[in-house]
């Protein structure tokens, strides 16, 4: 029984076409995580589900009632916004307090709850003051802790740590896990950063003009990701997605053929190819490999079941302290491999990279859809 | 060489800001003179002002004037002083003020906060009401005060003055509130607050500036009107500005100028009180919005 369901929501503004056919669903205690680019139409997904903004037609129920045309304050859920949304002229006291003054809750209630939400948060010592006399990350705290105070059913976050500084938004990210580990409440959050998505999810969904481009766990969308789009958008150093040639076939195995410059193709051979990708044998694909997924064959994964090694000229290096990042040119596209940090390379060398094929993926140049 | 270069750069900065002051301080002089005239001549005795000398300090000093003006002189008919009219001025001012206030603050809230198909063609409309000139409202304004019986009372004066400010009222909120964060009102829509409460818990406590500035300029605007006031006022409610009108006009024999200065400086008073306590948030709010803070 999912708790939040959203099932063929449209929204329109005017002529336009905001949100198309969205469909979603989500556990009680589960953790929603909305991600696409900047004008996808994941925050107005989330104002539709707060009930900020109407829905044109489509259906969104909370624990199995429909909260279509509902009031915000009648839906049971709780909205940190991007920018806080603190209200200046109150104490942080003030703020977490006033919906409940609103529903008239009694005023020895009222402390209680403040002083409860407050332990939990750590912002006991900052009630009194006014927000502009707080941090950005204790106003972060006290918009959390307005929406802890409610205890709804859902909690709704509208980009809640991109007005941080790099370093409190690690922190703070760790503090919305360990909180939602503590509350159990069902969430529904908003990023545009997908290693956000990616470490606090249960289920991301990924958006991108309005349409939901794919909707599973986050190994799903990182390990199968249902088009390029989604393959290109989650992971940082993003996807290598390469034009290459698919050979063999009709019983003969597979291989994967990378032009190179100034030299012969790369050849890979695919040990595990299933049947969907034989259809497309000697035609053009799109292969699209990871960076950590191509190394150097000592850290390659000793689990993998299919390993092909190729010989690369490696163009630039890039230490990054814990890994070493090498740039090379494969099917007519630069290629980002993830090597360890002692791995020992240099720029303008041919060097052997192995590529774990067990995490290949490839797509249809054409759909841009996954084959296998 | 560039001790000695450094030198005449100074000497020139110094003197041209001498020439500066110099230039500021004749305006400043140009621009007080008239008051100055007010003010002395208010202070004599008939007498001297007839010798001919404007500027010159009283000789003897007098507010007889004052008084006189305040509570004995002949205003068309009746010698019963500016102080009826004062009282007058007073009734009309604060209710109108306040309604065109209170008014534009929720238009601006509406048309900002709550939008609607055709909002702006509604606020269009109500920024045209700053560019009517008031000649064109007056029959209109007569007919309806007329019909309603509100004619000749300072309720009809109220009304005209509140209904023409709100053109102004609304600009003024509608362009502050523009500036407000949307997303404090969803907050609070999602606190459950109501149209009203979010409008007096959360946006009125952040209005103090819009509220001087609007406030400042209805209560100069109408304190001063003698349009409305002359065409729309009956016997017992005629405004400050017309009976200041009637006592210069209505003087048989001698002009009586000290008493007329008096009277003048007494209807500009207040206006000038309200200016020097909150002219300062003037400026600030004038400048907020324009720059997002």
């Amino acid at each position: 029984m999912s708790f939040l369901k959203i099932s063929n929501l449209y929204k329109n503004y005017g002529q336009v076409e905001i949100l198309k056919d969205i469909n979603i669903e989500i556990d009680k205690g589960g953790f929603l995580v909305l991600v696409g680019p900047s004008g996808c139409g994941k925050s107005t997904l989330l104002n539709t589900i707060a009930g900020l903004e109407p829905i044109t037609s489509g259906e969104i129920a909370i624990n199995g009632k429909s909260v279509a045309g509902l009031h915000p304050s009648k839906r049971d859920i709780a909205m940190v916004f991007q920018s806080y949304a603190l209200y200046p002229n109150m104490t942080v006291a003030g703020n977490i307090a006033f919906g409940m003054e609103i529903r008239g809750v009694p005023k020895d209630e009222r402390d209680k709850a403040i002083k409860q939400v407050s332990d939990i948060l750590q912002i006991g010592h900052l009630l009194d003051r006014k927000p502009s006399q707080l941090s950005g990350g204790q106003r972060q705290r006290v918009a959390m802790g307005r929406a802890l105070v409610r205890d709804p059913q859902v909690f709704l976050f509208d980009e809640p740590l991109s007005n941080l500084d790099a370093k409190l938004r690690v922190d703070m990210r760790t503090e919305i896990k360990r909180l939602h580990q503590r509350m159990k409440t069902t969430i529904v959050y908003v990023t545009h950063d997908q290693i956000e998505a990616m470490t606090l999810a249960s289920k991301i969904a990924v958006l991108k003009d309005g349409i939901l481009q794919q909707f599973g766990t986050p190994a799903e969308i990182y390990n199968s990701p249902a088009n390029m789009f989604v393959a290109d958008f989650m992971g940082s150093p993003a996807m290598n997605l390469l034009n290459c040639r698919l050979e063999g076939g009709a019983g003969s195995s597979l291989s994967v053929i990378l032009d190179r410059p100034g030299d012969q193709p790369l050849a890979l051979p695919i040990k595990l190819a299933n049947g969907a990708l034989g259809a497309y044998a000697g035609k053009e694909i799109i292969f699209g490999v990871r960076p950590e997924a191509l190394t150097d064959p000592d850290g390659a994964d000793r689990n993998a079941k299919s390993i092909a090694e190729g010989e690369c000229l490696i163009e630039v290096v890039e230490p990054a302290g814990s890994d070493t990042f090498a740039v090379t040119k494969l099917g007519g596209k630069e290629v980002v491999a993830r090597l360890r940090a002692d791995a020992a390379i240099h720029a303008g060398q041919k060097t052997k990279l192995a590529f774990n094929l067990d995490k290949a993926v490839f797509f249809d140049p054409k759909s841009q859809l996954r084959i296998a | 060489m560039s001790a000695a270069s450094q030198d005449v750069a100074t000497r020139n900065s110094i003197f041209v800001r001498a020439i500066i002051y110099v230039v500021l301080i004749l305006f400043a002089i140009y621009y007080l003179l008239p008051l100055y005239v007010m003010v002395v001549n208010s202070l004599k005795p008939l007498d001297e002002i007839r010798q001919g000398n404007m500027l010159a300090l009283p000789k003897q000093w007098t507010i007889a004037p004052w008084l006189s003006a305040w509570s004995t002189a002949q205003i068309g008919v009746q010698p019963v002083g500016l102080k009826p009219y004062f009282i007058n001025s007073v009734l009309m001012v604060v209710p109108a003020v306040a309604l065109s206030t209170i008014l534009g603050a929720l238009n601006g809230y509406v048309l900002t906060k709550w939008r609607f198909k055709g909002d702006n063609i509604v606020f269009g409309l109500m920024l045209l009401a700053c560019f009517i000139p008031f000649q064109i409202v007056l029959i209109p304004s007569a007919r309806i005060l007329g019909l309603t019986g509100l004619a000749g009372t300072i309720t009809g004066l109220v009304l005209i003055h509140a209904i023409y400010g709100l053109g102004f009222t609304t600009l003024f909120f509608r362009n502050y509130y523009e500036a407000f964060p949307t997303e404090l009102v969803r907050a609070a829509q999602i606190d459950g607050a109501s149209f009203f409460q979010i409008f007096r818990r959360i946006l009125l406590p952040s209005s103090g500036p819009i509220i001087v500035v609007t406030v400042i300029w209805q209560f100069t605007n109408i304190w001063n009107d003698f349009l409305f006031g002359s065409s729309f006022s009956g016997f017992n409610s005629i405004p400050l500005t017309v009976a200041l009108n009637n006592l210069v006009n209505s003087s048989t024999g001698v002009k009586e100028y000290n008493v007329h200065f008096a009277g003048a400086i007494l209807a500009a008073l207040p206006t000038l009180i309200v200016y020097i306590v909150s002219g300062r948030y003037f400026v600030r709010g004038l400048m907020a919005g324009a720059v997002k803070g």
